[in-house]
């Protein structure tokens, strides 16, 4: 089991055996997926209630699909925890948190320094994901 | 012979292995023979070297002369531009690449 | 043109820090070649046959003259006094040391440039028509909507990691100077029945190993769902395009095997769900744009007269110049293909003249093409001498606009680590082979690409004459295609059969040429030609 590194909750964290997205719908106890590159994430939309744990696995980093999984299920209201696990980045933690991911678990411990900056670098943001909750930089011009 | 070449990690310069470091000069390439493979893992592990391959060469009367046109142009230098190659002042040694 | 507030300077510095600080990691040995080389391409740095090599963007090909200064002075201060102008619209360097890099982006961010997704595996610089906003026949100018796509497409954070680059072009007149159809996206602005504009979306084009043209994908996206469509499109790629075969990841093979209609379903769904999620700006924002984009003062009462006693003059205007949509004022291009030179190369001392004649002459405004050449949009007839005069000095009066001498070629073997054969010296022999005014003028247009590998950066499949350079047993070897086209008639070349050397392949074009002189009917183009009487009269002639 891959240590979570940096988590952005107050929970308390979620250890439940994450199974496989083809076998989630049968296993009516489970509360913890994983969702690997190839998998549709919404296969999962019917469970969201049940669900405390999300895992999206990156066997390579450079395979951005997980990205997607994240948001698609933010965006359907999944209130869990997101765990991106696998080969991570320090140059990317702060664009997996802009897609919904809220845990990090990766492979090899990152400079804990070097990635406290990556989280923190960009003050503002040209896009609206929503999921992450921060207003685009268009929103800033166009105050409502 | 077996040629070891790769670009300098920080200036980007093509270089060549002489045995016992890394020159501009393709002339002072050493014979890597079987080592080629653990001279780029010790060499690109120690940042020395990046993207180091090796490929096959000849010695000539000129000097050494990589068999292959893509590394005979990275010797030379761009052949549309002779005035920023090593023979900036030989009119023809775009000749020698072909 | 844009200019960036407060938000937009913070990006790019933002950037610039993050850059430095990876090369910190880079050379401290923090980060492998295989981790920080992903890193680096999304910022325009590759590694090439001879050096670090840095392409800088410049959005939809637009430049002011300070930022057009600044890339000649970066030629020569961080390179070897020359920069070479791109297919993309954007400039790279040949000879970048990795340590000065960071120092290099932060100068370009001072006169707000960056070399942003110029590379990797995201979506690249938006490229445009190099006429916007000048041209009689736009229907808007289409920079505004790339600009607004270019905010979007910046950093964001679920499109950073694609299966493989994600190339846009917006287009609004009819007539197609970007090869619209041959992008990941081509953006077309129209009209609808109600006169509202709107986007038209093609997607899947694209040159590479499998050149395809985009299929229509959707007629009209309202301007307030621009942004939630280009997402939708870019989801369905990011989720469903190969991964598992670099040769096969590009949006054109997913469109090509789901088929145009359902790749259009799965967008369609996607975006009826994006649509319930507030992520598209408000207009108001795209009026921010276009306030950006409004004219220059043009002189209302700009005379129409020019003075064509000159003979070169007038060689010169005919070739080079295009109809403004303002009275007394024309469209001038420089041609960045000499005769005999490097197509796409200038030297700084150029570089900072053309901006000094674009401040002075074209209202601070300069233009890259995707045909490797300069643009000044705006110029008033009565400058037009004088402008020519300074260019005919510095060696950039070359009048050959869309013939035979005005090539696309890509780097090539001389400096590509990915090509198979040299470009330029094939540029450069046709060029003097063709190097006679009148002859250039009696061929008339002949759009030649030339490309060192299958790769397709000299655009070789959208050639009325294309040629492909190969590796044969060691030897640089040429094919030649016929027929390709990337205007409003897309077309794709085909190749015509066996290869040749570099003196046949020259050869053998002189022999297209004359084999088009004897056909030609009224006033045909070698393509219109090409086209009519088929590929037989052409091989007979060329392997008869």
């Amino acid at each position: 089991m891959v240590d979570v590194q940096f988590r952005f909750r107050d929970d308390e964290t979620v250890n439940d055996p994450a199974v496989t997205v083809d076998s989630f719908s049968e296993q009516s106890n489970a509360t913890a997926v994983r969702i690997e590159p190839g998998d549709d994430a919404r296969d999962l939309l019917p469970y969201l209630d049940r669900l405390s744990l999300v895992e999206v696995s990156f066997p390579a980093w450079t395979d951005g699909r997980g990205y997607s999984s994240a948001r698609i299920l933010r965006e359907a209201g999944y209130r869990g925890e997101m765990r991106a696990v696998g080969d991570l980045v320090i140059d990317m933690l702060h664009h997996l948190r802009r897609c919904g991911f809220d845990a990090f678990a990766p492979e090899k411990a990152l400079n804990e320094e070097d990635a406290q900056s990556a989280f923190d670098r960009w003050e503002n943001v040209y896009q609206a994901t929503v999921v992450d909750g921060r207003p685009a930089i268009w929103a800033k011009r166009h105050p409502a | 012979m077996k040629i070891l070449t790769g670009n300098d990690l920080k200036t980007g310069a093509v270089i060549w292995w002489t045995g016992v470091g890394w020159s501009l000069d393709v002339n002072e390439s050493a014979d890597v023979g079987e080592h080629g493979a653990a001279l780029v893992a010790r060499e690109e592990g120690a940042q020395h070297v990046v993207a180091a391959y090796v490929v096959d060469g000849g010695k000539t009367a000129e000097g050494i002369r990589p068999a292959h046109i893509k590394e005979r142009i990275r010797a030379l230098g761009p052949t549309v531009r002779l005035d920023l190659t090593p023979k900036a002042s030989d009119p023809a040694a775009a000749d020698w690449v072909i | 043109m844009y200019k960036y507030d407060e938000y937009d300077q913070q990006m790019v510095d933002t950037r610039v820090a993050e850059f430095r600080d990876q090369v910190r990691r880079r050379l401290a040995g923090d980060l492998t070649e295989d981790q920080f080389k992903p890193l680096r391409l999304q910022n325009g740095l590759y590694l090439q046959l001879h050096a670090y090599m840095l392409r800088v963007a410049v959005p939809y090909g637009t430049l002011n003259s300070a930022q057009m200064t600044l890339l000649g002075d970066i030629a020569d201060k961080y390179d070897r006094g020359y920069g070479h102008f791109t297919t993309r619209q954007n400039i790279q360097y040949n000879w970048i040391k990795l340590e000065d890099t960071p120092d290099i982006l932060a100068e370009l961010a001072k006169v707000e440039m960056h070399a942003i997704q110029t590379s990797g595996n995201c979506i690249r610089n938006i490229s445009s028509d190099q006429y916007a906003g000048a041209a009689a026949d736009e229907i808007v100018d289409p920079r505004p909507y790339a600009e607004l796509l270019r905010q979007w497409s910046s950093f964001h954070p679920e499109f950073l990691v694609l299966p493989r680059k994600f190339k846009i072009a917006v287009i609004a007149s009819e007539t197609d100077r970007a090869a619209m159809r041959l992008h990941d996206i081509g953006i077309k602005m129209v009209k609808n029945d109600a006169g509202e504009i709107g986007a038209r979306f093609y997607a899947g084009g694209g040159m590479g190993r499998t050149p395809m043209i985009a299929p229509l994908i959707r007629e009209f996206v309202p301007l307030d769902q621009l942004i939630t469509f280009s997402e939708a499109c870019l989801r369905v790629y990011n989720r469903y395009g190969r991964r598992d075969n670099k040769y096969k990841a590009r949006i054109k093979i997913l469109v090509h095997e789901l088929g145009r209609d359902e790749y259009v379903r799965q967008v369609e769904e996607e975006f009826a769900h994006l649509l319930t999620q507030p992520i598209e700006p408000p207009l108001a924002e795209l009026e921010r744009i276009k306030a950006h984009f409004v004219d220059p003062g043009f002189d209302a009462n700009a005379s129409d007269d020019l003075d064509l006693t000159d003979p070169d003059f007038r060689l010169w205007v005919e070739r080079n110049t295009h109809a403004h949509k303002q009275a007394g004022y024309v469209i001038a291009t420089v041609s960045l293909k000499p005769v005999g030179g490097i197509p796409g190369d200038a030297t700084a001392d150029q570089i900072r003249l053309m901006a000094k004649l674009a401040k002075d002459y074209s209202f601070d405004e300069l233009r890259v093409t995707h045909a490797q050449n300069i643009v000044f949009p705006h110029v008033r007839k009565a400058d037009l001498y004088t402008v020519w005069q300074a260019l005919d000095e510095a060696g950039l009066s070359t009048a050959n606009l869309d013939t035979v001498g005005d090539i696309i070629a890509c780097p090539g073997l001389d400096y590509c680590s990915l090509a198979n054969a040299r470009s330029i010296p094939v540029a450069q022999k046709i060029s003097e082979r063709f190097g006679s005014a009148q002859r250039q003028a009696e061929i008339g247009e002949l759009k030649l690409k030339i490309s060192g590998c299958i790769n397709a950066c000299g655009h070789h499949h959208a050639g009325h004459i294309g040629i492909l350079g190969v590796d044969k047993k060691g030897l640089e070897n040429y094919q030649l295609l016929f027929g390709g086209s990337e205007g409003a008639d897309t077309s794709l070349a085909k190749i015509i059969g066996p290869g040749f050397t570099e003196d046949g392949v020259v050869d053998a074009i002189e022999k297209a040429t004359e084999v088009y002189l004897a056909n030609k009917q009224g006033e045909e183009r070698f393509l219109d030609t090409y086209r009519r009487i088929g590929m037989d009269p052409f091989k007979e002639a060329i392997y008869g």
